[in-house]
């Protein structure tokens, strides 16, 4: 389909688009790499009058090593993070969720920032940005300022950043040498997951000492299931106790219900797949 | 009896049975070619069409007022304004006599039926401007209550129930029997079920054939121009030459100042054998403009709007005795046409109603379908078209009563089956089969599977209570394709014949034009024709151009669905080409100074027998052409032509057997192997062939796995995306293990049979019935398709006897339709 027609603007610094997107306010919308506004722009389901390109800010990409944590800048492609060895060393459960984000192609346009940015609860890089306690720092008018990821997602396609501001980078806390899993449920290989779980555990001689889980589709925004994690700190790394420990995936969710699930479905699959996620986690 | 053959020693040595690489594809796959979109004409203008969200609506008003003044909008059109020189689209097949047909406007003025029929069409100078106008056209809609749901259609009367026509009174369109009794082709399926109830086994089964959308790569589009003496209309369709028939038709030009091609054209599956609005539209806005106007559908308005496909209940009741000697099989389907019964529509079952008793000597048979209007999209031909539906039922129901006789299925299913010493079989639908050898095929897909072992594994995972349950279907399909003798067609009321027409001519520097009235949009006719028409003139493949989907290229034909474009379509091309021969040779005896009945010809060859003089046949052609010593009265041509009447179908046949492993945890569904065995006689191009049958294979897996077209309860279609509408991708699927048993057919000369559909009608049964293998031993006899795993999960967690188990199934009666009806969830399942 054609899209509406719009003004397009590719400003080369932070600072320039932030002027755009001041001057144009409401009639603006961001592109990062375009994987879900284009569809949105071709279907007329929105028709902004000025696109704002963030495509040729160089200093938006990147992974770069900055001290106690990585900093992924937000243009940065997902096959670029899937391929990073800061990012598998130190944040692996996102390595582990790009190898299945959607296909070959929109891995290669598709964003780091613009995918956490556009926050669909299904989206595969909520939980493991949950899980990892993942930083947000977010630029505006009158400077820049950090959030914490418990407080980046507010509902459905609704995130902290205001109208005014951009994202810029991503800064997840150092993980290293944790076990890391995302397990993904689809019907359909380029689906958006039915349901996926974000699992990084430290394992320290049989026991899990800390495990962070985050949950994908379970509700408007993804979550963090902090009754998996309680559940789960100390026991062994066994079948028995991780089973008994992820029946607690479902506290706190409420999924939708569409035509691969009805949320009791999801409910029930949110077990068991926390169950497969933490023990591959624990066994890598 | 049925010889199964080896392939012949020298076949490598010819075309035919060569792996030859399709001589299309560089064009096709680097899309530079003329596919439709691509067509750009001077002056051309550009259609968007305005849609109805709604699906039953009356039309209070249409305001364009504001869409004309939108920039370089040339007009906006409505029914109203476009009045008679709309034409109407047509239905080239009532089944019954007393069929209730809907007229179908391309654009109505007063009242739309479905959501996505069109109430207006805007003219611009370009696409972008056209849409932009479209979004500005105000139409108010006074909206009607809408018949949506099959069954609660069938037996609604307006006071009860909506209708989808309410001026029509009802919703039952026709409803067309086929009984063996009757016929006299068997006995009587009431006497066999009311002997089974007593001393046999009585299997009654309800199945649902779910929608779904062909999702062709290409969606359509349509191009007319209307300058010049003729009126040219290019469109992606599989049917120029039924299209330029039905223009002339409907809309008041002769056929003879109409022009159709339809150039390359990127798939169809049944979806572009159709006559559409939007070509109609864009016709009637071409003459009325006076200039050249292009449509191209957007892939939502393709998903919304084209003609979808299956969408049916079957109810079923299998009769055997207690050995699993079937003795009855009877059928009853309700089958949804949408809101217009289409080109084909009612038909498509029909065209199912002679194979639901496929490879087996079913003593009695009876087939009964109900057609049924509702305010959705319209329904017709898709890949199968009919005889998915029909071996799917009884694939099924052969597995259900090989778990009531508790005996393996692929035994019930030979204790039944035609042997091959007894071809040709006249079966109980009425049908003589030419050919098959049942047992050869199973045997081998038996073999390639490894069917013994995977029974071993399933019986270890069964006992152990693994959490991955292991399952094998099996599926032993046979197919009528090849359509079709033209009159059979004509005892069936379709409006049409089934021959096909061709047409080879010699050029003078000895190349070859081999002209065939089929039109391929993806098969690779030009690559399997240059072989066939290559071997016997004796030419080489590279000098054979096969010309196709133009009426002022190829005037004659009747082109491409149902199996027929080799096994008819070659078929004429092999008795053209042999015309030329008979023409050529005389020309040959005259240069070569010998009688004609010493001149044979061989490879390319014409030679006096026992000489080492003679000719080749380029030569006699640049001979013919320069025409400066030819004999006496024969005439300086040897272009031929021939037109194909088959006198029977063709039946391919084949064993799939598949394992499928069940996740019981999570209803998750792995294919782990996929093996088939088909006879489809002699082979032209093995690797068309692998290709025909690989995709074909995705396309039944995907019915029974992941496709569904779903409307919510205000008739908007909820997998209007390929979001939604799962269609698989090569991700999805495994590398399938195929292979052949070749038993030519004896109804044409090349001994073949088609092979288009052979995948998708076999692969579905095939993949259900491993997933309810597996979980068999919960007490699960069926899952609802597409067998996602949420019904999968929901079966096993509500497992118990289903609720088909045993209960007496009281069919749709003749007079009421509905009679009886019982919502039947089957299985345990969420219907």
């Amino acid at each position: 389909m054609i899209p509406a027609q719009f003004d397009y603007l590719a400003p080369t610094s932070v600072e320039d688009a932030l002027a755009a997107l001041a001057e144009h306010g409401d009639d603006a919308k961001i592109i990062a790499g375009g994987q879900s506004l284009l569809p949105v722009l071709r279907m007329r389901l929105n028709a902004p009058e000025m696109v704002i390109d963030l495509g040729r800010i160089e200093s938006l990409r990147g992974v770069r090593d900055d001290g106690d944590a990585i900093v992924i800048g937000a243009m940065t492609p997902h096959a670029v993070v899937g391929a990073d060895p800061l990012v598998a060393e130190h944040a692996a459960v996102i390595s582990r969720a790009v190898e299945h984000l959607a296909d070959a192609q929109i891995r290669h346009r598709g964003t780091f920032g613009g995918a956490l940015a556009h926050a669909d609860p299904a989206g595969d890089l909520g939980a493991p940005a949950l899980a990892l306690g993942a930083e947000f720092v977010i630029q505006g008018p009158g400077g820049t300022r950090r959030v914490a990821a418990d407080d980046f997602f507010v509902d459905l396609f609704e995130t902290a950043i205001g109208e005014d501001e951009i994202l810029t980078e991503v800064r997840i806390p150092k993980h290293t040498g944790w076990g890391a899993h995302y397990e993904k449920f689809v019907r359909v290989a380029h689906q958006w997951p039915i349901v996926a779980v974000a699992a990084t555990v430290r394992v320290d001689g049989g026991t899990i000492a800390e495990a962070r889980i985050g949950l994908t589709n379970m509700g408007s925004t993804p979550l963090r299931a902090r009754g998996v994690e309680e559940a789960l700190a100390g026991q062994p790394a066994t079948e028995d106790a991780v089973r008994a420990a992820a029946a607690r995936a479902t506290e706190g969710t409420n999924p939708p219900s569409d035509l691969n699930g009805d949320a009791d479905y999801r409910r029930h699959l949110a077990t068991v797949i926390t169950r497969r996620a933490v023990l591959a986690a624990a066994g890598g | 009896m049925s010889t199964t053959q080896e392939r012949p020693a020298d076949a490598v040595e010819r075309e035919i049975g060569r792996d030859r690489r399709r001589k299309e594809d560089q064009r096709l796959i680097t899309g530079r070619t003329r596919w439709t979109d691509n067509i750009t004409l001077p002056g051309m203008v550009h259609l968007a069409m305005v849609r109805s969200p709604f699906a039953h609506a009356r039309i209070t008003s249409i305001d364009t007022a504001a869409a004309k003044e939108s920039p370089n909008v040339v007009d906006v059109l409505t029914g109203a304004d476009l009045g008679e020189s709309l034409g109407v689209n047509i239905n080239a097949w009532p089944i019954t006599p007393g069929q209730v047909t809907p007229t179908h406007s391309p654009m109505p003025s007063d009242r739309v039926a479905f959501a996505g029929e069109i109430v207006a069409v805007v003219i611009a100078r370009s696409p972008a401007e056209a849409r932009d106008a479209a979004e500005l056209v105000d139409v108010e809609y006074d909206v009607l209550p809408a018949a949506l749901d099959l069954k609660e259609a069938a037996a609604a009367t307006g006071d009860q129930g909506a209708l989808a026509h309410p001026d029509l009174g009802t919703n039952k369109s026709a409803y067309w029997v086929f009984d063996s009794g009757e016929a006299g082709t068997g006995g009587s399926v009431e006497d066999a079920i009311a002997k089974a109830r007593t001393d046999g086994i009585v299997i009654e089964r309800e199945y649902r054939q779910q929608r779904l959308i062909p999702a062709f790569m290409e969606p359509r589009s349509t191009v007319v121009d209307p300058t010049g003496e003729q009126l040219t209309m290019w469109s992606a369709t599989q049917i120029p030459h039924i299209l330029r028939f039905a223009l002339a038709a409907t809309t008041g030009v002769p056929e003879s100042k109409i022009r159709v091609i339809a150039p390359d054209v990127g798939g169809g599956f049944g979806g572009k054998l159709q006559t559409t609005p939007e070509e109609w539209i864009t016709w009637a806005v071409a003459r009325r403009l006076g200039k050249p106007a292009k449509y191209t559908e957007t892939r939502s308005e393709s998903l919304m709007a084209g003609h979808h496909g299956r969408d049916q209940w079957q109810r079923l009741t299998l009769a055997a005795e207690k050995d699993g000697t079937v003795t009855g099989f009877k059928v009853d389907l309700l089958a949804d046409l949408g809101a217009y019964v289409s080109l084909v529509g009612g038909g498509i079952p029909v065209l199912g109603a002679f194979m639901y008793n496929s490879i087996y000597k079913f003593p009695a048979y009876r087939f009964a379908v109900q057609t049924v209007l509702t305010n959705k999209t319209w329904t017709d031909a898709y890949r199968g078209a009919g005889r998915p539906e029909a071996t799917f039922a009884i694939e099924r129901m052969m597995d259900e009563l090989a778990a009531e006789v508790g005996a393996d299925p692929l035994e019930i299913r030979e204790k039944n089956w035609i042997k091959h010493e007894e071809f040709p079989f006249t079966t109980v639908a009425g049908l003589e089969y030419d050919s098959g050898n049942y047992e050869a095929a199973t045997a081998r897909a038996k073999e390639m599977l490894g069917y013994d072992e995977l029974r071993a594994e399933q019986r270890r995972r069964r006992e152990s209570g693994d959490p991955v349950q292991l399952g094998i279907g099996v599926s032993t399909f046979t197919e009528m394709c090849g359509l079709a003798p033209s009159r059979v067609l004509g005892s069936l009321d379709y409006g049409a014949g089934g021959w096909e027409h061709a047409s080879v001519r010699m050029l003078a520097t000895g190349k070859v034009e081999a002209v065939t009235g089929t039109s391929a949009h993806g098969q690779g006719h030009e690559t399997a024709f240059s072989q066939i028409v290559a071997d016997r003139l004796g030419v080489a493949f590279e000098d054979v151009e096969v010309l196709h989907g133009d009426t002022q290229v190829a005037p004659k034909g009747l082109d491409t669905y149902g199996s027929r474009s080799l096994v008819v379509g070659g078929e004429a091309l092999v008795r053209a080409a042999d015309k030329v021969i008979e023409k050529a040779k005389p020309i040959a005896a005259h240069l070569l100074e010998a009688s004609v009945d010493d001149v044979e010809f061989s490879g390319g060859r014409f030679s006096v027998r026992g000489t080492d003089q003679g000719m080749a046949i380029g030569e006699i052609a640049l001979a013919t052409f320069a025409a400066h010593n030819l004999p006496d009265g024969v005439e300086a041509s040897l272009d031929s032509d021939a037109t194909y009447d088959p006198v029977n179908f063709n039946y391919p046949h084949g064993t799939h057997l598949c394992a499928v492993e069940v996740d019981t945890e999570t209803g998750a569904l792995k294919l782990r192997k996929y093996v088939c065995c088909d006879d489809i006689g002699n082979i032209i191009n093995p690797l068309i062939v692998a290709g025909q049958v690989h995709g074909g294979l995705v396309q039944g897996i995907a019915q029974a796995l992941w496709e569904e077209a779903v409307y919510d309860e205000s008739g908007t279609l909820v997998s209007g995306s390929f979001v939604d509408y799962l269609l698989p991708t090569a991700a999805d699927t495994i590398s399938f293990e195929i292979d052949h048993t070749t038993t030519p057919s004896t109804t044409n000369t090349l001994g073949t049979k088609g092979v288009g559909e052979a995948g998708t009608i076999a692969s579905t049964p095939a993949v259900v019935n491993a997933v309810v293998d597996a979980v068999r031993h919960l007490g699960i006899n069926d899952i609802q398709m597409p067998c996602t795993p949420e019904r999968v999960w929901k079966a096993i967690t509500g497992a118990g006897g289903g609720p088909t188990e045993g209960a007496a199934m009281p069919h749709f009666d003749a007079s009421t339709g509905m009679e009886g009806t019982v919502d039947r969830t089957t299985g345990g399942t969420d219907a």
